[in-house]
């Protein structure tokens, strides 16, 4: 446990600097959340040349027109903003843009029209879901263990959360509306995580009875570190093979949670949830609590 | 606790059977399930994200819902001081979300009676809030304000939404769409998805009108020039052709003789002298009265048909139509006279709706994710089957096994359920096999370690299932809650999630330890080990 004064140092240098990422460059919100009308196409001569695509359609003077390979290398997403002018001038816009790519390209779908306060008013109310989630967490480990164990999976979890989206505006993967199903994987993962390890030390706590914390923590850490391994490696398994072979579309998906799997979620159970709870005084009460907490929980009947 | 009774095997291998068979339909073709009975149909949805189509957001106008219920406010406020015969000082208007009026200072105690009775409760019986319709508030020289109130605005916004849903409904099914999912969403707005279509454009004009029909007089005591530029009488309003017959404008009396509401039936079809497309249509019985009664009281005058905003024909009358059945002719052609039919059918929208959103996915697109997922998929399965097998040997196979089960259980849940799949939910059911896999491997690793203190085989087997219990249940618990919250709070793609999630850990709890433990049960019975092959 003497690890924990430099693992904390460590999350609050990262948490800050995920905070910092986060204010000062941005997530880069994808088209949900920028809006305008988005426009799907297939280029006839199999290969996208978005260059000069791009100097043909900034000649119309529509503003800021952006052009995104996506999928294959045909595939092409044009973004026209929105117009000032309402329907008719965004209808006109669209129309110069088919007429200037002519023959090139072929129109794989429907126009497709992005506001984004919709997507911002769904993204306020994921968020607020997303607190009493873990509002949840906190009562329900508050209730199944004792309150420093709920208050610090929570703890864990925001953490978890800040350095993820940390990691996301720095890499500016696409933040959309799924990126939202993401972050709750992530939440519930780590949440996962990290209970099983308070599990153990909540075992620990009733068993060895004269074990300074420190000791009962690290020994607690050792006993479920191969189970910890196990399980992550299967799970990066699975993911690569996510990564290597699923689309385009949940690439960006998979891409956050191995970094969250890997790196962030084993991390966070290890060196700040477990250590967190010598802070927050777990087992300061054990001597007189002995008795409730062997009734009240699982045990072996040996 | 290693031993199992035959009954209990049984079961738990009837009930994972049972539950997987659900999940069975999916990978039959639509045709040969048709032959089924109706419970054993069921089958997974393919949200829009997975299959393409179009997806659209309407709203209710606000404007327009408040504009109707102060319009109505003030026909309400005219009525009851006419019917009162109380003197004024000016009549009602509206000024922002209120109606004002003037009334005579021997008549105002009598007056504000009458208003007063105006002010309802919302909600009729069921109200609790005590929340009303109206404030009325007065002001100087005889003035009463009546304010419709917030709560009263959105008590009609949500009885226009529903209302809106049923004939966008109706109208959908009127064209033959296929499965078209139209939900409430919030207070103001509905949810359109039609799976299949790439062109919202195409549903917006079938949804985006309103298709209030009305027949009204048109009036006749002043022409047309005099009436746009002097004032005009209170009883008429001025009301505009369409585009195709020029613009013309008419001065129509308020009073409406016959709304669209009365239509029984309503089909595209041709003039007999013409030769021009027309919609026929047949008034309820209570419609046709109403309307003989006003054409044998207006024969040679003009009357209107009026469409939303414009009049689409005034034709004159010239025998009354007395048998309820009549044409509206107005420069159609066959297409608009078929879908102006459809849209009288269904009839009309309480107000106007907004698009705020229109997303296509391209069926292509969705095929493609699909595809990609499935492969991606299996040679996740397969990594994961390895290691485990080259981890734990015969163990990994069981829980191999019993995570495969867990998949199918999930599916066959989500089947029966008739729950949408998207991707979120794809991703859910992912995130369920890791915790499954995790499930065995804290079982397996608790043998592992209470082999290591010493114990024989069967007291650690049985001990480490014991205590892997309590964590797992734990961790399961509390994930469990967290996918209820983000259920019952979230919306579209954070509860696709959470459903498959919720599913997922309810079936892991019982694979993990039914399904594995009676695996392993077998196992020792069969092979009587001495020592365990995972340590």
């Amino acid at each position: 446990m003497q690890f924990r004064r430099v693992s904390f140092s460590a999350s609050a240098f990262f948490l800050i600097v995920a905070i910092c990422q986060f204010l000062f460059v941005e997530l880069n919100f994808g088209r949900d959340f920028i809006g305008g009308t988005f426009i799907e196409v297939r280029v006839t001569s199999g290969v996208a040349d978005l260059a000069r695509m791009r100097t043909e359609l900034g000649g119309l003077g529509l503003g800021d027109v952006q052009l995104q390979q996506f999928g294959t290398e045909d595939a092409v997403l044009i973004r026209v903003p929105k117009q000032p002018g309402g329907d008719a001038a965004q209808q006109f816009a669209i129309d110069n843009v088919r007429v200037a790519l002519g023959n090139e390209v072929e129109f794989r779908l429907g126009v497709m029209e992005i506001i984004p306060r919709v997507s911002t008013e769904f993204l306020a109310q994921s968020t607020i879901g997303l607190m009493i989630a873990i509002l949840a967490i906190l009562i329900v480990s508050w209730l199944r263990f004792e309150w420093q164990f709920g208050l610090g999976a929570m703890i864990a979890n925001v953490h978890n959360l800040v350095l993820t989206i940390g990691f996301m505006s720095l890499l500016q993967i696409d933040f959309d509306l799924s990126s939202n199903a993401a972050l709750l994987t992530i939440l519930v993962y780590s949440l996962n995580d990290t209970l099983v390890i308070y599990g153990r030390i909540r075992e620990s706590l009733c068993r060895y009875k004269r074990m300074t914390i420190p000791d009962l923590l690290n020994n607690s850490l050792n006993s479920t570190l191969s189970r910890s391994i196990t399980t992550h490696v299967t799970v990066t398994l699975a993911l690569l093979a996510l990564l290597l072979f699923s689309g385009h579309a949940i690439r960006s998906f998979v891409s956050t949670m191995i970094f969250d799997v890997v790196l962030v979620g084993t991390y966070t159970s290890v060196f700040i949830a477990a250590p967190i709870l010598i802070y927050l005084g777990v087992g300061s009460t054990r001597a007189s609590t002995k008795e409730t907490t062997d009734k009240r929980f699982f045990h072996s009947q040996d | 606790m290693l031993y199992i009774s035959p009954i209990k095997a049984l079961s738990i291998l009837l009930t994972a059977f049972f539950v997987c068979l659900f999940a069975v339909p999916n990978f039959i073709s639509k045709s040969a399930i048709d032959n089924w009975p109706t419970w054993a149909r069921n089958q997974v949805v393919l949200g829009l994200d997975l299959r393409g189509g179009s997806h659209l957001l309407l709203e209710v106008d606000d404007r327009d819902v408040r504009g109707q219920k102060l319009q109505g406010l003030q026909d309400d406020v005219r009525r009851v001081l006419r019917d009162a015969r109380i003197q004024l000082v000016s009549p009602p208007v509206i000024r922002g979300n209120s109606v004002e009026v003037r009334i005579r200072d021997q008549d105002y105690s009598r007056g504000l009676t009458i208003l007063r009775e105006l002010s309802q409760p919302l909600g009729g019986g069921l109200n609790t809030t005590g929340a009303r319709n109206l404030d009325i508030t007065e002001g100087e020289g005889g003035l009463v304000r009546l304010t419709v109130t917030e709560p009263a605005i959105l008590e009609r916004t949500r009885q226009v939404v529903d209302q809106s849903v049923e004939i966008i409904r109706r109208r959908l099914d009127e064209t033959g769409l296929v499965e078209p999912s139209i939900q409430r969403q919030g207070n103001n707005r509905i949810l359109l998805q039609v799976p299949g279509v790439d062109d919202p454009k195409m549903i917006l004009d079938i949804v985006g009108k309103p298709a209030s029909l009305s027949f009204r007089m048109v009036d006749s005591t002043m022409s047309t020039e005099q009436l746009l530029a002097g004032p005009r009488p209170p009883e008429s309003e001025i009301v505009y052709g369409t585009a195709a017959t020029g613009n013309i404008p008419y001065i129509l009396e308020k009073r409406v003789l016959v709304t669209g509401a009365e239509l029984t039936d309503a089909q595209p079809g041709f003039d007999q002298r013409t030769g021009e497309p027309v919609v026929n249509f047949k008034f309820n019985a209570s419609g046709a009265r109403k309307f003989a009664q006003a054409t044998i009281d207006g024969a040679g005058r003009l009357f209107a048909i009026k469409l939303d905003k414009e009049v689409i024909s005034a034709p004159v009358i010239r025998e009354p139509i007395i048998g309820g059945s009549g044409q509206i002719s107005g420069s159609f052609t066959l297409e608009s006279a078929n879908k102006l039919a459809i849209l009288l059918r269904a009839g009309a929208l309480p107000a106007n709706l907004t698009p705020i959103e229109q997303r296509v996915v391209g069926a292509g697109l969705g095929l493609d994710s699909i595809h990609k997922g499935m492969t991606a998929s299996y040679y996740g399965a397969a990594l994961v089957v390895v290691f485990m097998v080259v981890t734990y040997g015969l163990f990994g196979v069981f829980a191999s096994i019993a995570v495969g089960v867990n998949v199918g259980m999930i599916f066959g849940v989500l089947s029966l359920l008739n729950a949408t799949l998207t991707l979120p939910g794809i991703i859910g059911v992912v995130l369920t096999i890791g915790i499954a896999v995790d499930s065995n491997v804290l079982i397996y690793e608790r043998i592992r370690e209470e082999v290591r203190t010493g114990r024989s085989v069967i007291s650690a087997i049985d001990a480490g299932f014991t205590r892997a219990l309590a964590t797992i249940l734990d961790s399961n618990i509390t994930t469990f809650l967290a996918a209820a919250v983000l259920f019952f709070i979230g919306t579209g793609a954070v509860r696709g999630f959470a459903v498959t999630l919720g599913i997922g850990i309810i079936t892991t709890v019982f694979t993990a330890f039914t399904l594995t433990r009676l695996f392993v049960a077998w196992w020792v019975r069969w092979a009587r080990p001495q020592q365990l092959a995972i340590s």
